[in-house]
């Protein structure tokens, strides 16, 4: 095992990170673990309503897999898609304003936590339906080879997804259109209330299936970034040299429910187990031993760093608390770009019949 | 002016917005080497090559998905659905993904697509393939939706579907691809939410799209030639977005309305339009709105009872000679 670690630290990809580089993987999971810690009060103090889906324990997927976006890249996701938000580049503030439902939110509150966007970071969403941004990333890899750019789409699934059949049609389509679209799996063991065994049909690995459409398929280690880089990186040639897919399987695991109001949250699985991660497999805690074990960092550093995010998740969630709500006149905008964006002539005939 | 089909008028819409816009790519089941299920791709794999013309597996999830996607970053999708009855199986990534990604991303996405084919009963092909979904789709705020009637209006609006940056919903009708209309050689745009008036009349207002409207059309030869009833045929054109004031304008001239569409009744799109009229033209109204839609049951198969499980022209002249 240890002698694994070290080949994929010593994976081009990882032995050309600066010291700098490493802190800030660091730091972006104190940021997306702090902010998510600060919602979470939010939320149990009624300052937004719906869903929260927490992504506490998965950090260094996002933080790992999205550190390798260029500029030619894109990513889609599903609902718990606060990590890939912060990871991205995404502030705070206007993640934590979508959440409150707030005009200055992302999405003008109109998406809300499930459904968070950032175009110009090349990041699609935040998608509701289980699965249902599995042809989205399709599509934005055909786009991208339809115009030549040299550029790959990372389209993120949980486990629970893999039995969708619109996820099983993208695969297909796919492997037989040659498109650079890569489907990461993060695997936390749970399709909401029901157990990975309890739901898949599969031999050893969900990626596995990959095989049946031929396309290439590998699996990592979701609290070891060096690992997730190199898995990850390897899939981003592939798409972007050849034009081909890959299926990665990342295990995982999250601490919360599947949402917030997962009412079930201590009845599926045993409060020992959760124990067990956070004790020997915290990913963030994890890279940082390694940061300190490496001579990058020391405690008093590390605690700087958790002290900014958590200052941070604070004065977003002040901003959030102090912006407006969107009018009532908002609630019919951004339905029709022909109508907020009128292109020559007027929008003819009536588009809304309130 | 020359007569051409629906097909043909389509076909050639396709083909001018292929060459006028590198973006536009044609997706879809048998739309390439087999040259299109009902031919209205017929030629364009042989001029346009397969990067603009794409045979896509019968996965229509897959596809119509992965057009919106498309969508997203700039392509212009036009997506043929062999039968608009499968889209059914597409449902969530039409109204989930192609209707709300806009919205729920507070207007930082345009979805450029047009989802194409058949929504019509009338062929012997049972009730799955006889589906009309337009009052489905224009149900969903996001989506445009549009039934041509002819050749004329099918190209004109096809060519404004492909270039507007809404997801448009069009449906056309396998009855019609063969019948010939007069379509101008040089370019034209039909805009969407613009309905017209088929025929010009007087004494009452019937009102419909897609095929149903020539049903209308030979309901008002029968009103004027047996019974010297002057009929107004406005035909909607565009569903969503809805041309009201010709609506208006019309029954406020005829002071009577029949609604007559293929659809089901229940919630149709006359179930709007009547609605629409009660409320902003009840003082004009002399008699009660009266519909005719699709006899209430799913699409029966035995060919002489489909026929008139739709709407007949004698039914619709009953319909009239209730309120005139």
């Amino acid at each position: 095992m240890e002698a694994e670690s070290r080949t994929f630290a010593d994976a081009e990809v990882n032995r050309s990170l600066t010291p700098e580089d490493k802190i800030r993987f660091l730091r972006d999971m104190y940021r997306i673990r702090r902010f998510e810690q600060t919602a979470l009060k939010a939320y149990n103090a009624g300052k937004m309503g719906g869903f929260l889906h927490l992504y506490t324990g998965q950090e260094a997927v996002a933080v790992a897999t999205l550190s390798l976006l260029g500029p030619h890249d894109h990513i889609v996701t599903a609902y718990r898609d606060h990590g890939h938000a912060l990871a991205v580049g995404m502030g705070m503030n206007e993640c934590m304003a979508e959440f409150f439902g707030k005009a200055t939110g992302c999405s003008k509150g109109k998406g809300g936590s499930m459904h968070l966007f950032a175009v110009e970071k090349r990041y699609w969403g935040g998608h509701g339906i289980v699965a249902g941004q599995t042809p989205l990333g399709l599509g934005i890899a055909y786009a991208l080879k339809y115009k030549g750019i040299p550029g790959c789409c990372l389209c993120f699934l949980g486990d629970g997804a893999v039995n969708q059949g619109v996820y099983h049609e993208s695969l297909n389509l796919a492997s037989l259109f040659s498109l650079p679209v890569i489907y990461i799996i993060e695997n936390n063991g749970y399709s909401m209330g029901t157990s990975l065994a309890r739901s898949s049909a599969f031999r050893q690995l969900l990626a596995q299936r990959a095989e049946g459409y031929n396309i290439c398929w590998d699996q990592a280690s979701g609290e070891n970034i060096y690992e997730v880089r190199a898995k990850t990186q390897a899939a981003m040639e592939r798409a972007r040299e050849e034009s081909r897919p890959t299926v990665l399987e990342i295990a995982t695991y999250r601490y919360y429910g599947h949402s917030v109001a997962d009412a079930n949250a201590r009845k599926y699985r045993t409060p020992e187990e959760i124990e067990h991660y956070k004790t020997y497999h915290d990913p963030l805690l994890l890279w940082q031993k390694r940061l300190v074990d490496e001579g990058l960092l020391t405690g008093e550093q590390a605690e700087a760093i958790d002290l900014g995010a958590r200052a941070e998740a604070d004065a977003a969630m002040k901003f959030a608390d102090e912006s407006p709500f969107p009018t009532e006149a908002d609630i019919c905008a951004d339905v029709y770009s022909e109508v907020d964006e009128p292109a020559g002539d007027a929008p003819r005939g009536t588009h809304f019949f309130n | 002016m020359p007569l051409i089909t629906y097909r043909k008028a389509l076909n050639d819409a396709l083909a001018e917005e292929i060459t006028r816009d590198e973006n536009v790519v044609i997706l879809g089941e048998e739309v390439a080497e087999y040259n299109g299920a009902y031919k209205v791709t017929e030629g364009l794999l042989a001029r346009f090559g397969p990067k603009r013309i794409v045979d896509t597996p019968i996965s229509e999830a897959g596809f119509v998905g992965m057009a919106v996607g498309a969508s997203m970053l700039g392509l212009r999708p036009v997506v043929e659905l062999m039968f608009w009855s499968f889209a059914f199986v597409a449902f969530d990534q039409i109204v989930n993904n192609a209707g709300c990604v806009r919205y729920m991303s507070g207007g930082q996405i345009r979805c450029p697509l047009v989802i194409r084919g058949p929504a019509n009963g009338g062929t012997n092909v049972g009730a799955t393939h006889s589906h009309t979904p337009e009052n489905f789709l224009a149900n969903v705020p996001g989506l445009k939706v549009v039934a041509p009637a002819t050749a004329y209006d099918a190209k004109g609006l096809l060519k404004a579907a492909i270039r507007d940056n809404d997801p448009v919903m069009f449906m056309e009708n396998t009855l019609l691809y063969g019948e010939k209309w007069e379509v101008p050689e040089e370019e034209y745009i039909i805009p969407l939410g613009v309905a017209d008036v088929k025929r010009e009349g007087s004494a009452v207002s019937l009102i419909a799209h897609g095929r149903a409207v020539l049903t209308c059309l030979q309901a008002a030869d029968i009103l004027q030639a047996e019974h010297g009833i002057s009929a107004e045929v406005v035909d909607l054109r565009s569903i969503r977005p809805l041309d009201e004031e010709t609506l208006l304008r019309s029954v406020r001239k005829t002071h009577r309305a029949v609604l007559v569409e293929e659809n089901k009744p229940f919630c149709g799109v006359d179930a709007q339009i009547a609605a629409l009229l009660q409320e902003k033209a009840f003082d004009d109204l002399d008699a009660p709105i009266q519909r005719l839609s699709a006899l209430d049951a799913p699409a029966i198969y035995s060919p002489p009872l489909e026929k008139i499980q739709l709407p007949t022209a004698p039914r619709v002249v009953q319909k009239a000679l209730a309120i005139c």
